[in-house]
Order: structure tokens, then C-alpha cells, then sequence
């Protein structure tokens, strides 16, 4: 196996994934503005920057969905128990022993098996909750006439404010494993310049060098 | 067609928003300060009054025979009105200016000021010598006024522009009080006559300005502010906004109006009619639509969701008693009759807004307290009053009693939150048997109490004359009236903020059955997220002091 920086993370990818954070920021700051949690803005401000974070995220997810699915990037996230008891036995004592990670990077498998599966939950529990919540919630005034509408808001409200939590949370978890394995800088550079360190076979390499020369540099 | 709505809803929700994607980046008040303020309406305007749709007029007054007499009283001007206006006498002996009787359709309950008790002066039966000189009619004292006589009505009151017509009352009333109205100057009858137009603010004002014995002493939101009012207090009346007379609201139809406090419709779903339809009602919507504010930027588009919950009023009416002239806010009959010398007196001890002095005490009716710019009391309302009349029995251990009741909620797909004035009164009533009372107060008799300020006696003669079942026994209850506001509409950049509503302690705290964003969440959601959070730090925190401190191997790259 050969050590090489890969363009892993393609520019779409790269766009999606910090849109999608400052969208994420924005809406956050701009919901708990709306929830009462701070006042930083008017209330009618925060309504208006949140709906229109909500509708470019929504935009930007039906691009996102449409690119995993022609590229094939879905695949990354199919679960897999292999490698899964390791990981989690790394982040929860080989860490503290000093341990290496024990996770190696394929070219077709970018994330270790911990992690696809916390994305994979991300973007088929947590999101789905907070689009259909939200959408719903965006769309009072189609059923804002029926007589039980205050209720089913309130229901509505709580499972959104609840999944915005619950995405806080994930936030704080994320930027934490940032730190972990390598080093926060080395973790955080592929999803800026797209390139990161992958072992890989000589006929990857071979592959790589005569037809993608761009997307492979020498570590 | 009422199936698809919703999805052509949705449909127009996007369009708007992809078509005015520019504005949306806005919020509402920085969308529309373009607009703001409101530019004056042209001078060629001001001229007249709105009002219905009779705007202007086909005929000069001055010119017809009939009008061209020595009139000396006011039938007899009547009498010549009817003579070309055939039909007006009929049609106007059906509304309530002239019956002071109402009998709602839905509860059953007699209504009208001729039988009604409010927390103010309480009772017009039995008094109506004063009382009704807000009678649209001549000479309504007692119980034997004729109500199909029609050379009766008074059309002058509300049709009068010169302003030099005027009422008294229809009876003397004790010595003391009829002193008063002497040393008026006579009316020129045949002037007044010849000047009728349509009714300005000013000629429904004379009377429902001074509801409950002064200005402004009863709604709240009716003043002499209101005669000519600034742009700031009321944007439909002002000659700088609309220059509405009352009517360009409680249109007529055959000298019947629209829009009454003993019917209300707390929520218009019909809004704005075909052209030339005639609009029966005086509710916002019947001019502003169904969805009154424009759809360009996202917090309007937000604020047309309001209109299934919240009365226009709410936001609108950011508080009421504006422009100068205080509203009575409590009213304590427990010290009435009170006397200096044997005679009654009064005290000032509030001055209001435009400079003027109100009285705080009068031997007649007791301690007042007066206030302005208030915020109103809001509440679910159905639009439906049910009044304690004379013939309700109460608990007497229930006070404060409501003189009108309410109810109201999200769940009946009518109501709306709206905004009222609640009024406090300590007033006179039966407390051996729990009822209202009637009370003689206007008299030349020896047992009206403005004159002779002994309330056993006023007491039991106003519940005798009209063989009323009365225990002798008088003392005085905690009553509330409720008031429905909905006029001193400010303009739209006066209107309430979101955050008046949308935070903790806000305006609508205590308003239930909604789920308000900003005010209300799940306690123990919120309390969730803190301990997951801090669960998560503490977490992070200890892995991290773990990895710093506890790994004895080589450190990792």
C-alpha cells in the first residue's frame, strides 16, 4: 500500500459541506433567536433569515441528494460493521493510551466506519425531522384555519426546537473529533483544499496517475 | 375550488418568494419604509368627509320649499324632511338609535340601552329624561313616548352641519341639576334645516364621544380626539390620512348600520365583496381583504398568517385613550352623595393629555379614575357578550361581577384574540336577592338621587316603577364590563412590533390556546437540551483531560 494525498472531497462537496455549516450557524442562531433564547436580533428579522436559510438549505439538499446519487458518493455511507469495534475501542481507550487511529483511508471509503454511520443518522433521522417539522412549520398558512392548528404547532414546534438541539449537540461532538486521530489543522484541510492521505493499492495509484494526474500529489 | 386552495396557496407562497427574492432579504419594516409614511391623501379630498358610498350630494337644501319656514321645534322639521324623504321615517324606526332595543338572536337576551345596566351610570330606564337625549328622538321622558309616531325622530342631531344644534334634556330633572341647561342660545331651526349634509364625526360624536356622561368616559376609544383627529391616533379619520366619517365604515343601508357592539363578527372571512356589492359589514376586512398585507417580503407574508388568530385591532390599536382625552377606568359608586352645605359638589384631580381637567369626584356618582394610553386587556373573543341584565340573579360571593361576559377560543374557528378595556366599578345593587338594580336617578320627585342623594329611596322607587321583585336591601358589588376596541387604528409604522407579542412577559402572556414563538416552549425540552449539552461538554472535556493526561505511549502524530 501506497501513502498519497487524493482528492477525496471534489469541489461540490467541498461547497455543500460549508454552505451547509453556515446555513446550519444561521439557522441556529436565528431559531434560538426566535425560541427567546437571546435577543441579539428582532424577532422579525430572525423569522426572515431563518426562512431564508431554511428554503437555500432545502435548495441546497435536493442538489446535495441529486450529486450522491449520480456519483455514487452515497456509497460511502452504506454501514458497515467492519472496523467498527476497533474505532469505537480507539475512541474510547487506544486515544488515551496514545494509540494510532486505527482507520485507514480508502479512496472509496472515506470515512472511518464510526463516522459514515454518525453521518448516515444525520442525514437520515436528524435532517429528515427537521425538514418535514420545518417545512410544516413553514407552511402554517396552508392549514392554519383548521381549529386544533394551535396544537399540532406546538407539536410541530417542539419536535423541530428538539431536533435543533439535538443537532447542537452533534455540532459540538463534530468540531471535538476534529481534534482526535490527527491533528485539528490536518483534519480540517481536506474539506478546504479536497485533498487528503490515502493508502493506496499500485493499480489505484497506476489508475490515478494516467487518468486523474489532478486529483493524486505525493505525500 | 375550496380544496385546491391550500396548494394554490402554497403555490402563490413560492412564487412570491422566488419573485421578490430582492426584498426578502429584508425584513418588513425596512421592505416597506419606502412607503412609509403613508402619503397624505390629495387636498381635493379633505374636502368632505368619507363616508359610504352617498359621498356627495344631488341636492342644495337651501332651495327646497319645504325648508324655507319659521320652524320652531324640532318635529316640525321633521314633519318637512319626511315630506320629500317618504320612506326614511319607516326605515330609520328599525334601528337601534331610535328602538334602544336589541334582542339577540342567538342567546335569547334582551337587549338595548332601554333596558340594559353598564358599570357607568348604570341604568337609562327610568331616567330617560336625561338619558335620552341621546334618544335620536324628541321627547322621550317616560314610559309613554310614542315610538310610531315618526314626526318624533330627530334628524338634525345627525345631519346638523353648522354645529349650532344641541339637546337638552327631555325632563327638568331636580332643581339643582336642570340649572345646568339653562341660558342656551335658541336654535335657529330653519338654518339647521337648511344645512343637513351627511353625518360627520363630529355628529355621532355628540352622543357616542361621551357615552357613559363624558368624554371618552365609556369606550376608550372613542374621544372628541377622534372630531379631528392627527394622523397618529387615527389614520382612517384624520384629514391627514383617509378622512373617514363614521359611516365610510358602518355603511347604511335604509338608516340601518353596519356594525354593532351587540353583534359582533370577530373574524370576516368573506373580506372585500364583488365590485358595487354592498358591504353589510364594518369589519376591516371588508376593505383590506383576507390577506391585508402585502406579500413582499417574508415577515409580511408571516404576518397574513395572523389574521386566523388576531383581530386586526391587536396590533393595530397599539393602545387606546390616545390623543389627549383619558377613558374612565374605574368608577366607585360608594361615595357618592356625599355634601358641602346640604349641596352636592365635585373635585378635579386629573389632568389629561390635551390639558383639560376631569372631575375625580362628583356627589351624583361617586370617585372616578381616569387613565390614557393604555394597553388594552386581550382575550379570545367569539364575538359574542353575555350581558347580567335586571333580571339576572348573580352570586353575590362571585365578584367582581361581569356586567358582560365573554367567551372565546382557538378551537371554535371564530374567534380571534382581541383587545377590550375592562372597566372596574363598585356600583349600587339588590344584595338580599343578587341583582342588578334600577336607579332613580333623574327626577323632579323627591326620590331621584340627584337632588335628594338617598339611594334607599331612588333604589326602591326605579325598581318599583317598573315592578321589579327588589328586597329592600341595597349595597354595592365589584362589577368589569368588557369593551371591545377598535377604533384610534395607528398607522402601520406605529403598529405593534413581533416581539410585543413574541417573548416572555409580553402582551399576550396571558393569553392561552395558541402556540406563541419567543413566549412559550416545552419546559422540560428546554431543560433536556441543557443536560445534553452540558453533557456533551462534560464528555468532551473529560476524553480530552483522558487524552492530555492519561496516554503513557508515544504521542501520535
Amino acid at each position: 500500500m501506497i501513502s498519497r494525498f487524493v482528492l477525496i472531497y471534489t469541489r461540490f462537496e467541498r461547497f455543500w459541506h460549508w454552505m451547509q455549516m453556515a446555513l446550519i450557524f444561521m439557522l441556529m442562531f436565528t431559531g434560538f433567536a426566535i425560541h427567546g433564547i437571546h435577543h441579539w436580533v428582532s424577532f422579525s428579522t430572525a423569522v426572515t433569515l431563518h426562512t431564508i436559510c431554511a428554503l437555500l438549505l432545502i435548495l441546497l439538499w435536493i442538489f446535495a441528494i441529486f450529486w450522491h446519487f449520480t456519483t455514487g458518493t452515497w456509497k460511502h455511507y452504506i454501514p458497515t460493521r467492519n472496523g467498527i469495534i476497533k474505532v469505537a475501542r480507539f475512541y474510547f481507550y487506544g486515544i488515551f493510551k496514545g494509540e494510532r487511529h486505527p482507520y485507514r483511508k480508502a479512496y472509496w471509503r472515506k470515512h472511518n466506519p464510526l463516522q459514515a454511520l454518525a453521518y448516515l443518522s444525520l442525514k437520515l433521522m436528524l435532517f429528515p425531522v427537521i425538514w418535514v417539522s420545518g417545512l410544516l412549520y413553514l407552511l402554517y398558512f396552508v392549514w392554519r384555519d383548521h381549529p386544533q392548528a394551535a396544537d399540532w404547532l406546538y407539536g410541530i414546534a417542539m419536535i423541530h426546537t428538539g431536533a435543533a438541539y439535538a443537532l447542537l449537540v452533534f455540532v459540538v461532538v463534530h468540531v471535538y473529533m476534529l481534534t482526535t486521530g490527527h491533528s485539528f489543522v490536518e483534519h480540517l484541510r481536506p474539506m478546504f483544499n479536497g485533498f487528503d492521505e490515502i493508502e493506496l493499492s499500485a493499480e489505484e495509484e497506476a489508475y490515478l496517475l494516467r487518468d486523474q494526474p489532478s486529483h493524486i500529489r505525493s505525500v | 375550488m375550496r380544496s385546491a386552495r391550500p396548494l394554490y396557496a402554497a403555490f402563490i407562497f413560492f412564487v412570491a418568494l422566488a419573485a421578490n427574492l430582492p426584498h426578502l432579504l429584508s425584513p418588513a419594516h425596512a421592505t416597506s419604509s419606502r412607503n412609509w409614511p403613508t402619503p397624505p391623501v390629495s387636498l381635493d379630498k379633505q374636502r368632505v368627509q368619507i363616508s359610504d358610498s352617498a359621498t356627495g350630494t344631488t341636492a342644495d337644501h337651501r332651495k327646497f320649499e319645504a325648508l324655507k319656514q319659521p320652524f320652531t321645534s324640532g318635529p316640525e322639521v321633521t314633519k318637512a324632511c319626511l315630506s320629500c324623504h317618504t320612506e326614511t321615517g319607516h326605515q330609520f324606526m328599525r334601528n337601534i338609535h331610535w328602538t334602544w332595543d336589541y334582542v339577540n338572536p342567538k342567546t335569547g337576551q334582551q337587549l338595548g340601552k332601554r333596558y340594559l345596566i353598564n358599570n357607568f351610570c348604570t341604568n337609562s330606564r327610568g331616567n330617560e329624561g336625561m338619558c335620552a337625549q341621546c334618544h335620536a328622538g324628541y321627547g322621550w321622558k317616560d314610559e309613554n313616548f310614542d315610538f310610531t309616531n315618526q314626526n318624533n325622530i330627530d334628524c338634525l342631531v345627525c345631519h346638523d352641519s353648522t354645529g349650532t344644534y344641541y339637546k337638552t334634556p327631555n325632563s327638568n330633572g331636580s332643581a339643582a341639576c336642570s340649572v345646568m341647561f339653562e341660558g342656551l342660545a335658541p336654535i335657529d331651526w330653519k338654518k339647521v334645516a337648511q344645512h343637513v349634509e351627511l353625518p360627520k364625526r363630529a355628529n355621532c360624536g355628540t352622543c357616542h364621544f361621551q357615552g357613559g356622561g363624558g368624554d371618552n368616559v365609556k369606550h376608550g376609544d372613542l374621544s372628541t380626539a377622534l372630531t379631528n383627529p392627527p394622523r397618529e391616533l387615527d389614520v382612517h379619520m384624520s384629514p391627514e390620512g383617509e378622512n373617514f366619517a363614521c359611516t365610510a365604515c358602518h355603511i347604511t343601508r335604509e338608516h340601518v348600520w353596519a356594525g354593532s357592539r351587540y353583534d359582533i363578527d370577530p373574524r370576516d372571512t368573506e373580506g372585500v365583496g364583488k365590485p358595487g356589492q354592498r358591504r353589510d359589514v364594518a369589519s376591516c376586512e371588508s376593505c383590506h381583504g383576507l390577506e391585508p398585507h402585502p406579500s413582499n417580503s417574508i415577515a409580511a407574508i408571516k404576518l397574513n398568517d395572523h389574521v386566523s388568530s388576531v383581530a386586526c385591532q391587536t396590533c393595530h390599536i397599539p393602545t387606546f385613550a390616545r390623543g389627549g382625552v383619558a377613558t374612565m377606568i374605574d368608577w366607585d359608586w360608594r361615595t357618592a352623595g356625599k355634601t358641602r352645605n346640604g349641596e352636592g359638589y365635585h373635585e378635579h384631580g386629573y389632568i389629561q393629555g390635551n390639558g383639560e381637567h376631569r372631575y375625580v369626584y362628583k356627589s351624583i356618582k361617586g370617585n372616578f379614575t381616569y387613565d390614557e394610553n393604555l394597553v388594552p386587556l386581550y382575550a379570545w373573543f367569539d364575538g359574542q357578550m353575555q350581558y347580567t341584565t335586571i333580571d339576572t340573579r348573580f352570586d353575590l360571593n362571585k365578584q367582581p361581577i361581569a356586567i358582560n361576559s365573554f367567551t372565546g377560543s382557538r378551537y371554535d374557528g371564530r374567534s380571534r384574540i382581541w383587545p377590550f378595556k375592562r372597566m372596574h366599578t363598585w356600583q349600587p345593587a339588590d344584595i338580599g336577592y343578587g341583582t342588578l338594580v334600577y336607579n332613580h336617578l333623574w327626577g323632579e320627585d323627591s326620590d331621584s338621587y340627584w337632588g335628594n342623594y338617598d339611594m334607599s329611596k331612588s333604589i326602591a322607587h326605579g325598581m318599583k316603577a317598573f315592578n321589579l321583585p327588589y328586597s329592600g336591601q341595597f349595597g354595592f358589588i365589584e362589577t368589569y364590563s368588557y369593551w371591545p376596541i377598535t377604533h384610534m387604528v395607528a398607522p402601520k409604522e406605529q403598529a405593534l412590533k413581533c416581539s410585543a407579542c413574541h417573548q416572555k412577559d409580553s402582551r399576550l402572556a396571558g393569553v392561552s390556546g395558541i402556540y406563541l414563538p419567543g413566549r412559550d416552549g416545552n419546559h422540560w425540552l428546554d431543560v433536556f437540551a441543557i443536560v445534553a449539552l452540558v453533557s456533551a461538554a462534560t464528555g468532551i472535556t473529560g476524553h480530552s483531560l483522558l487524552r492530555k493526561f492519561g496516554h503513557q505511549g508515544e504521542p501520535h502524530a
